[in-house]
């Protein structure tokens, strides 16, 4: 157990909707162990986006335990969430949430403003991640002169510009199309090998099938919790795309 | 967050929106323009009014004779003749309430210098004269008590007496003619221009009060020999002067043997007191202003409150995106804070130069007296950082209370 990252317990989220309480979440326990590729899956609905708000700390539950990294942090204040928020985890949306008329280099630094880090250091390790993510000649560009794969590129940048432990990713191919989709995917498959643990929501079989192990929700409950046989790799994909497209031919 | 860190994303945030911010401070800079040139008016009204109050000497009554009856006829103001040299020497002597008392006498007379003449008004009293009226010596000496018991042939003069009868000539030393009567000038008068009244105070001869009487002036047959026309009386200080006014009168009424119910054969007049209530009339005419401007400044601030909240509205998903990466609540009270008070505190500061141009615009133009005071200034500038901070306030927490998870799909 001390490989777990992520362990819920009975987790449950009720919303209070004028006199009527909607249970958003009904009793979730999920481990989640470190370096696992988890992809969240269901209907809009189910729970999944109540159950990603809650192991990303944007909300607390209404019920029940969780502990990130064998901290209990289902009794934070919404300060030391802040803080788990910028230390531990990363973020990465459907619609990339970028400045706009902001560089890519200072959009990537703004975590690091509220972790106390120095400005010229923030501007190195800025700096590093977006080469990590092959931006090292873009890094003076604003959003609206950036592609939709590149602007992506960077919001993984950083999301990893505070050396997470989690990665938890929102649809983060749903706005792009299927190659650059392929190309993100092989991002975090890059980054889940280099060791860090990684959840995503997704609608699409296809995307989810890059994960190691796919989660159903469903009326707030675990539907299915099975692992990902014949796992695709997103290099291979690559490597072969002209092939399918010669082969429709 | 470091408070330079958050700086520089306000300075970036209202750069962004350039035309905007620049729209939203005009109504600080018009308040603060307004506020500074309208105090600086008021302030420069204000100040004349306190040099004349200085020029006649502060906490000064002058004590006049009443009229006086000639049987049934009475005569004008100040044609008694009932105050004498021994009441002047007795008010200072026994009232604590006064300082100096001094008597004095006048008339115009006729002065010759060489081959030049002026008429002026000559003034007999006593050396108490220069203290009861603040009034120093730009040159020579002031007469001695005891040239005042002899009589001596002494003068002081007033700056408008030397420039229209000793033109190019050292006055002190020099002899001239009053009535004929040969005096030596041993001193000049500061130059202290016109009186509230608009009467020019320099064109005057101050000589001995005794020499007066008995060389120039004369007396009518059926006045003391020791009587005075006036009394000038400083007050010790100022919050004593009304109890100087009553002393006085009572003093008086005692040497003077009037009984109760009969009329004082003198006026007690506290001038000051006159100048000091159109002193007053200015201070409230500044304040008016300042109020009215002020107006100007507060619509600025409500200016400043209206596009924060829109910033905010405009900004939700920024907001949302900053918590989710780990602003605090008071991150984002803070930095729309510092947005809407770099707004504020640079307006106020344009402000102050337009104000100051302002000010010199109207003393140029109008000829008003303006008079702009350093602190003024530095109270326009941080009054409106602290508009900024408070019109700031409830948008910048409408900000930082918003939820995260909202706030991140808010379209």
């Amino acid at each position: 157990m001390a490989d777990l990252l992520i362990s819920t317990r009975d987790l449950s989220r009720h919303y209070t909707l004028g006199d009527t309480v909607v249970p958003a979440l009904r009793g979730v326990s999920v481990d989640i162990a470190r370096g696992e590729f988890v992809a969240v899956m269901g209907p809009s609905g189910s729970g999944k986006s109540t159950f990603m708000n809650l192991i990303g700390c944007l909300d607390r539950p209404t019920d029940g335990d969780y502990q990130l990294a064998g901290e209990n942090v289902a009794a934070l204040d919404t300060d030391a969430l802040a803080a788990i928020r910028n230390r531990r985890i990363g973020f990465v949306f459907q619609t990339f949430n970028l400045l706009a008329r902001t560089t890519a280099l200072q959009n990537v630094e703004m975590p690091l403003l509220y972790s106390g880090v120095a400005a010229a250091e923030r501007r190195t390790r800025a700096a590093a991640r977006l080469n990590d993510v092959g931006l090292a000649d873009r890094m003076d560009h604003t959003p609206s002169q950036l592609s939709g794969g590149q602007q992506q590129r960077v919001a993984i940048a950083r999301a990893l510009v505070n050396d997470p432990l989690l990665v938890l990713a929102d649809e983060p191919t749903g706005a792009l199309d299927s190659r650059t989709g392929v190309e993100i995917m092989a991002i975090f498959q890059d980054l889940n090998a280099a060791g860090i643990t990684i959840v995503i929501v997704t609608h699409e079989p296809d995307i989810a099938r890059y994960a190691q192990r796919i989660i159903t929700f469903r009326d707030g409950v675990v539907m299915q919790d099975e692992g990902v046989h014949n796992r695709t790799s997103a290099r291979d994909i690559l490597a072969n795309w002209e092939k399918p497209a010669e082969a429709a031919q | 967050m470091n408070l330079l860190a958050t700086f520089a994303v306000a300075l970036r945030a209202l750069r962004v929106n350039a035309m905007r911010s620049a729209l939203t401070m005009l109504g600080i800079i018009i308040g603060v323009a307004a506020v500074i040139a309208m105090v600086a008016v008021g302030a420069g009204a204000q100040d004349r009014v306190s040099q004349q109050i200085e020029s006649l000497g502060a906490n000064l009554l002058i004590v006049f004779n009443s009229s006086s009856r000639q049987g049934g006829a009475r005569l004008g103001a100040g044609s008694g003749l009932s105050l004498t040299l021994d009441d002047a020497l007795a008010l200072q002597r026994e009232l604590d309430s006064v300082a100096v008392a001094a008597p004095t006498v006048r008339g115009s007379t006729q002065l010759i210098y060489g081959n030049l003449n002026w008429s002026a008004g000559t003034q007999g009293t006593t050396p108490e004269y220069f203290v009861a009226r603040e009034w120093g010596l730009s040159d020579g000496r002031i007469f001695t008590p005891d040239e005042v018991r002899r009589s001596a042939k002494v003068a002081v003069i007033g700056q408008t007496i030397v420039d229209n009868l000793f033109v190019d000539t050292n006055p002190v030393g020099e002899t001239f003619r009053i009535k004929k009567v040969p005096f030596e000038v041993i001193g000049v008068l500061d130059k202290k221009g016109q009186n509230s009244f608009g009467q020019d105070q320099d064109d005057v001869v101050l000589v001995p009060i005794t020499t007066a009487r008995t060389r120039l002036l004369g007396t009518s047959s059926r006045a003391r020999p020791d009587s005075v026309s006036a009394i000038l009386v400083k007050g010790a200080s100022a919050d004593r002067m009304s109890e100087a006014e009553e002393d006085v009168t009572e003093l008086l009424r005692t040497r003077h043997r009037i009984t109760a119910g009969e009329d004082d054969d003198f006026r007690v007049r506290n001038l000051s007191e006159i100048t000091e209530a159109r002193a007053e009339s200015q201070r409230i005419l500044t304040l008016l202003l300042a109020a009215v401007a002020s107006i100007a400044l507060l619509v600025g601030g409500i200016g400043i409150m209206n596009i924060m909240l829109v910033s905010v509205t405009e900004r939700t998903r920024e907001i949302g995106l900053r918590m989710a990466v780990g602003a605090r609540q008071r991150d984002i009270l803070f930095q729309f804070l510092v947005e809407a008070v770099t707004l504020s505190a640079i307006g106020g500061l344009i402000g102050v130069v337009a104000g100051v141009g302002g000010a010199a615009l109207v003393a140029n133009l109008a000829g008003w007296p303006v008079l702009i005071e350093p602190t003024a200034l530095i109270v326009a500038v941080l009054f409106s950082a602290a508009v900024g901070v408070f019109f700031g306030f409830y948008p910048a927490r409408k900000a930082a209370h918003l939820d995260p998870i909202d706030a991140l799909r808010y379209e």
